[in-house]
């Protein structure tokens, strides 16, 4: 139960490997919705694609940002987004920092990387006032891109997704239909939706519907 | 029926593509092109409804939005009915059905006449208040009646095929008009570099361009406009929208914008060969600047029997002729106060008609135009006006006489002309209403003799709707709107755009006449129509003025002036000004009119969009939903959460398999857990996590007990209120470092729980170290709890179990099937339970582990129903449900929740002092035991004390939740009662609205296990 | 429907991602247990509803999640500024001159309909804010 347990560090706070050592099968948020063919359903011609990458490790960091940049740039690579509704990539683009707030910021790893780096994260930042928040089981990530997939967007959220109000290297917290999501702009070409584990189903099927006069597929 | 009044050449139509369709179920044919109003004119149908209340027949007056009695019920089938449909609007195609709105049974012969012939002294204004009120009980009655025979359109009784979305645009600049002045400002906002929507409700663009006589460039104005469309449409950084009508006006520079995709094609996408796609379109258009350029209606003359069909508004006229080809007659008169409007004569002329005169009630017009009149030898009598139009079905004369404008008499001897059409033109009004949406008063202008915009932040007048109609000024002035508004949001035009040449008309003024001069008073004339969709007469605005009214927003209420889908656009002046004549004051004194939105009348499809049937609303689905889809789970809906509500399984019964009712499934999953061993999905539960050295002081600040000592390891009870002392929300937070806490909340106070964290750190308490973020759904919660829980949860997990190292109240880390869980024992039932949390994304594995290793104990699934009946048998309240913002702490006898010795002012400490809320006879949450045990009370049943009181009785109380408990074998319930603990072994009655009355003894809220050993073993 | 700008987000969002939370610098009594019950009563329950200028706390629902306060008019519903958490307006109604004509008396501490003045005006004295 070595993992199970939690290394506590010298700040009271209980970290927690949520991962099993065993292979153990797990389900992405998106996993009954593909079960019962809501995904299926939708083989498209392909002009706007949603591909879900599951299981990555997202981390909330709260905290000043001085105290976190220098931190998260040991630990990873990567500054954190200094301006509001920021957004940065590392080298090969498969770890971001986003601005969510003045004091808020979301890292997203690949899958398996978050408690590790959890662990530098605190480390490093000692006896300093923050907080890190394993977010991993509550959210998916969905990439769109394609053709239309700016227009499937307009459908869907109140937010400005031309790249005037978008450009790449920006993302933000917005209106979905009746829910809310994560927008970002990681490259030209792609738009990236965060959202919710228990909203994931409805965001999705909105936006087959959304994408169906556009042949919008998933994967 | 041939199309007799159509010309053989001209307009903008395609006479090769012949289009059939129907009105009143006979058919006719109209060209590509037409609408159905100059479909229906070129056929020579006078009659096209019939009027609301004095059931008059009414011919098509308009060429547009401006409207008031070609209103049309649409549709092929029962489906595709759309009401209210301005046939002025509506495109023609090939199998359109259309049915006149009013005229119930028949436009031509109408049963309604008994009203419209005793009409008149009979239907004074207010008619319908004073004599249909009485009795009060029959108004629904003669409503219905009233209605069928007025016609207001209906709606269709059977499913609509279409589909209507929503598209949220953003833009530095959206013109709305495509006009002169919407072209030249769309052209020059363009070119500056701004991102243009350009928006016009008609087919096509370019406005009055289409029908004008005036060239640009010495070409047909129409070419330039065929140019200007295809510079705009070949920049990337512009929409077009036409079909397209601007509806509403919201704050910031909000506008909706109704985009028709289908609607001229056929009655349903499917019809139009585009089945599955977007009929119509609501455009959420945020707009940094707006160029309001939407022209203006030109007002008719008030005259007497201005109603019959024949009478039309000039405009229209050319419109007809120039643009569809059609000529709505063969004699006119034209009775106007201005020169715009002799293009109608001088357009009718060309077609080949005859022109009987112009009159115009001016002394001495002497503008170009009238000049051009007078050279094409048309006959201009002047200084009189059309007192009178002749006719029944349609006009065959018209009575023309000298006035004295100012003195609103008759001067001279009266002439009557021949004629099959009288035109008449008093003027325009600027179209002002989306400048008026958010409340803006428009101005008025005597020079103009109209209303124009007040000023609206962010929005540019251009054109017509300032009062600018000469086509010349009217493209620079656009330009200008343009350039200004692309600057206001960033952008500076490289220089100044060249405009189109275009003619500049020297005209003479208009003169104010609105109501012609009759020799009779307003009275004994016959009637004088101002808004024809109301049936007001100049004489009811009269006699309302003489009853009282004096503001135009009353005289309006009183006639129904401006009511319906017209909203007065052509007769509110008119209406105005004759209550201002009546009243001996000015038109602004006597008040300006505001418009709402909608502009013109909106599809409730298109409202909707696709927020509808299964994207209605957000279904939010756990971790396990589809283990229970899969096992038969009756779904109940929490706030957007779909939770299982019970787990009905089969049953054989007298050799028949069926399904358990719901009873049954609870009674059996309720015995499970008190028996043997249930399993709950609870991933639902609101859950925060708090970091930071403050965070343990922030909880004793919003909750009401103490949390100073709780140790890691440890998880209390906590209940919150807000300062006024009532309860807000409960749940268990748990200690998992010293500076590390997760708090659970109510599955509906999720989100509300987190932001009143956030609002208390962030405005009263900055200066407390500590985070709150939501893992509500990152966590899956899966309770198990029975007396048997523990030998099967010892199964599956590697924690010690042993009731000394594992206490009630203490929380554990260790593996679950493998997984890394946090497990809690706390409990819901009151029976032995773990609470396991482990990353959402391996539950299933979780849940099916368990019920793997659950067979022999016969582990139950059970929902939300069961969980209900379990934590009330034990007196466990739910937030919201048990409490309604009104219960304190104390009325739920939780005072041992309640620190009043914590040292800080914690949230609704303070206002548990007040006299208020220390009263002995507050509410108090109380059990209650009804007398017979097969009765289970109702929710909400009131609870008194004397049973034979006369109504109105004296309430005590009300039944908060209420069940049947299998274990007690009889009903129980829950209920707070004035009070309530001092009335224990108290008999109370519940008088129910069938006339029973249930009795029920005031009991302790603590049904099952009273001392609570059961959870404790 | 707002357009409003978000002093963190530094951005104008569309008003569905916000949520109103009533009057602006309603401070918490600092001493609650000495406070009145005509005190505490004006804390918890009484707000003015002027006609023109006045100061809302807003929160950024579903962006940044974090309160700030809003200038508004109560009229024409323009949004003349947004401030973060801890600053005071630049517009006032004093500054703009306009709270007198607004029929809104200062003088006697945040009473704000005229003519329905209760008996005890002490119930309607302003909290110390």
């Amino acid at each position: 139960m070595s993992e199970a347990r939690s290394e506590n560090s010298a700040s009271n706070v209980a970290v927690f490997d949520t991962h099993p050592s065993d292979a153990i099968d797990a389900e992405s948020p998106l996993h009954w919705s593909r079960q019962r063919g809501v995904i299926d359903a939708a083989a498209g011609e392909g002009q706007v694609t949603v591909v879900e990458r599951p299981f990555l490790g997202h981390l909330i960091l709260r905290g000043g940002a001085i105290v976190l940049d220098e931190a998260v740039r040991e630990t990873l690579g990567v500054s954190l987004p200094g301006q509001p509704l920021g957004l940065n990539h590392d080298a090969d683009g498969s770890r971001s920092v986003q601005w969510l707030s003045p004091d808020e910021w979301l890292v997203i790893v690949p899958a398996g990387e978050e408690f590790e780096l959890e662990n530098r994260l605190r480390a490093q930042l000692g006896d300093a006032h923050f907080a890190i928040v394993n977010a991993s089981g509550g959210q998916t990530l969905l990439e769109l891109s394609g053709e239309h997939a700016r227009e499937v967007l307009m459908k869907s959220v109140t937010y400005d997704v031309h790249s005037h109000g978008l450009p790449v290297g920006k993302g933000v917290g917005t209106v979905f239909a009746k829910t809310s999501v994560n927008l970002r702009r990681p490259r030209e070409d792609r738009f990236e939706l965060v959202v919710r584990r228990s909203f994931a189903d409805y965001c999705v099927r909105w936006l087959l519907d959304a994408g169906r006069e556009y042949g919008l597929s998933v994967e | 029926m041939s199309q007799h009044n159509r010309l053989n050449q001209g307009g903008r139509i395609d006479r090769s593509r012949s289009l059939s369709f129907t009105f009143n179920g006979q058919r006719y044919q109209g060209f590509a092109g037409d609408t159905l109003a100059s479909a229906l004119l070129a056929n020579g149908v006078d009659i096209v409804n019939r009027s609301f209340k004095y059931s008059r027949p009414r011919g098509i007056i308009a060429a547009g939005a401006d409207e008031p009695s070609a209103i049309m019920q649409l549709g092929a089938s029962e489906a595709a009915q759309v009401p209210n449909v301005r046939a002025t609007q509506q495109a023609l195609y090939d199998g359109l059905v259309a049915r006149s709105t009013n005229g119930w049974p028949s436009v031509q012969r109408d049963v309604m006449s008994w009203v419209g012939r005793l009409g008149g002294h009979l239907m004074p204004p207010g008619f319908y208040y004073k004599t249909f009120m009485a009795p009060a009980s029959m108004w629904m009655t003669y409503e219905k009646w009233i209605r069928k025979g007025a016609g207001l359109g209906r709606s269709p009784a059977a499913s609509d095929p279409d589909i209507y979305d929503h598209l949220n645009q953003h833009c530095d600049v959206l013109v709305i008009g495509a006009g002169p002045a919407g072209l030249g400002a769309a052209l020059s906002a363009a070119r500056a570099g701004a991102r243009v929507i350009l928006c016009d409700e008609q087919e096509e663009m370019g406005g009055s361009l289409l029908d004008s006589r005036e060239s640009l460039d010495d070409a047909p104005a129409a070419d330039w406009v065929a140019k200007a469309v295809a510079e705009l449409d070949a920049m990337e950084s512009v929409t077009l929208l036409p079909r397209t009508t601007a509806n509403g006006y919201h704050d910031h520079n909000f506008v909706t914008l109704h985009e028709r995709r289908t609607e001229h094609l056929a009655d349903t996408a499917a019809g139009a060969g585009r089945e599955g796609e977007v009929r119509s379109r609501l455009h959420r258009v945020r707009a940094e600047q707006v160029v309001l350029a939407s022209g203006a209606h030109e007002r008719p003359l008030v005259y007497a029997n201005n109603d019959v069909p024949g009478n039309m508004v000039a405009g229209a006229v050319s419109t007809y002729i120039r643009r569809y080809g059609v000529v709505p007659g063969q004699k006119l008169v034209l009775t106007t106060n201005n020169d715009h409007a002799y293009r109608a004569a001088l357009d009718w002329q060309e077609a080949g008609r005859d022109v009987v005169a112009v009159v115009d009630s001016r002394a001495n017009p002497d503008g170009e135009l009238v000049q051009q009149a007078r050279d094409s030898g048309i006959r201009v009598i002047t200084g009189s006006a059309v007192m009178e139009g002749k006719g029944n079905q349609r006009v065959s004369g018209a009575r023309v006489v000298a006035i004295d404008t100012p003195r609103f008499v008759v001067t001279g001897s009266i002439e009557e002309l021949d004629c099959d059409t009288i035109a008449s033109s008093g003027g325009y009004s600027p179209v002002v209403h989306l400048a008026s949406h958010t409340g803006k008063r428009p101005q008025w202008r005597d020079d103009l003799l109209g209303f124009v915009p007040g000023e609206v932040k962010g929005m540019h007048y251009a054109g017509g709707v300032q009062g600018i109609y000469a086509l010349d000024e009217s493209l620079a002035d656009g330009a200008r709107a343009g350039a200004e508004a692309a600057r206001a949001g960033g952008f500076e035009a490289a220089g100044a755009m060249t405009l189109p040449a275009a003619a500049s008309r020297r005209e003479s003024a208009t003169e104010a006449l609105y109501q012609v001069p009759h020799e009779k008073t307003s009275l004994r004339a016959p009637k004088q129509f101002v808004d024809f969709q109301n049936d007001v007469t100049a004489a009811a605005i009269e006699l309302a003025t003489r009853e009282g009214f004096e503001s135009i927003e009353h005289v309006k209420r009183y006639t129904a002036l401006g009511f319906g889908t017209d909203q007065g656009k052509l007769g509110n002046i008119n209406g105005m000004a004759i209550a201002a004549r009546c009243l001996h004051r000015s038109i602004p004194e006597v008040g300006t009119t505001v418009f709402r939105p909608n502009y013109t009348p909106v599809t409730f499809g298109a409202i909707v969009g696709r927020h509808c049937r299964e994207l209605f609303d957000p279904e939010r689905y756990t971790a396990l939903h589809q283990w229970h889809v899969e096992n038969g789970a009756e779904f109940e809906d929490v706030g957007q959460w779909k939770r299982p509500w019970y787990f009905p399984q089969k049953r054989r019964a007298d050799g028949q398999e069926r399904l358990e009712t719901m009873h049954e499934a609870v009674a059996r999953e309720c015995l499970a857990v008190r028996q043997g061993v249930g399993i709950l999905d609870a991933s639902t539960l609101g859950k925060i996590d708090i970091q930071g050295p403050d965070a343990r002081e922030f909880l004793g600040r919003v909750y009401t007990n103490k949390w100073a000592k709780l140790a890691p390891g440890r998880v209390r009870y906590g209940v919150m209120c807000k300062d006024d002392g009532m309860v807000m929300d409960d749940g268990t937070t748990s200690c998992l470092g010293d500076n590390h806490f997760l708090m659970t909340t109510t599955t509906g106070g999720a989100a509300s729980v987190l932001e009143w964290l956030e609002l208390w750190h962030q405005t009263e308490w900055p200066e407390l170290q500590v985070y709150f973020n939501s893992v509500t759904d990152h966590w899956a919660t899966i309770t198990v709890t029975g007396p048997e829980a523990r030998k099967l949860f010892s199964e599956v997990t590697d924690i010690d179990l042993d009731r000394e190292q594992f206490k009630f109240m203490d929380w554990r880390e260790g593996r679950v099937a493998g997984v890394p869980a946090r497990v809690f024992r706390i409990s819901f039932t009151g029976e032995l339970a773990f609470e396991i949390n482990v990353q959402a994304n391996y539950a299933l594995h979780v849940w099916k582990t368990l019920f793997a290793h659950g067979e022999k104990y016969d582990l139950t699934p059970y929902g939300t129903e069961t969980m209900h009946v379990l934590r009330a048998e034990k007196g466990l309240i739910i937030a919201g449900q048990d409490t309604d913002g009104s219960v304190t702490p104390e009325d739920l006898g939780m005072h041992w929740a309640v620190g009043y010795d914590k040292p800080f002012a914690w949230i609704g400490k303070r206002a548990l002092n007040r006299p208020d809320t220390a009263r002995e006879d507050r509410k108090q949450l109380v059990g209650l035991k009804p007398k017979d045990p097969k009765v289970v009370l109702e929710e909400g049943a009131q609870i008194v004390l004397d049973p034979d009181q006369a109504i109105p009785m004296t309430m005590m109380g009300h039944v908060t939740s209420s069940y049947y408990s299998p274990v007690l074998e009889s009903g129980f319930a829950l209920a707070v009662l004035k009070g309530g603990r001092k009335r224990m072994g108290e008999t109370v009655y519940l008088p129910m609205s069938n006339g029973t009355t249930h009795e029920a003894e005031v009991v302790s809220t603590i049904f099952v296990d009273p001392k609570g050993e059961r959870q404790n073993v | 429907m707002f357009y409003i700008f978000c002093p963190y987000c530094d951005e104008r969002r569309e008003e569905e991602e916000f949520h109103p939370s009533g009057q602006a610098h309603i401070t918490r009594p600092a001493d609650p247990e000495n406070c009145s019950d005509e005190e505490w009563g004006d804390y918890l329950f009484f707000r003015d509803n002027p006609r023109g200028i006045h100061h809302e706390l807003w929160v950024h629902r579903l962006g940044c999640r974090k309160f700030f306060n809003i200038t508004r008019d109560t009229t024409t519903y323009e949004i003349l500024e947004t401030y973060p958490m801890g600053e005071r307006p630049t517009v006032t109604a004093e500054r703009a001159g306009v709270r007198q004509e607004q029929g809104v008396q200062t003088a006697d501490g945040g009473w704000q309909t005229v003519g329905a003045r209760p008996e005890n005006s002490k119930l309607n004295e302003e909290t110390p804010s």
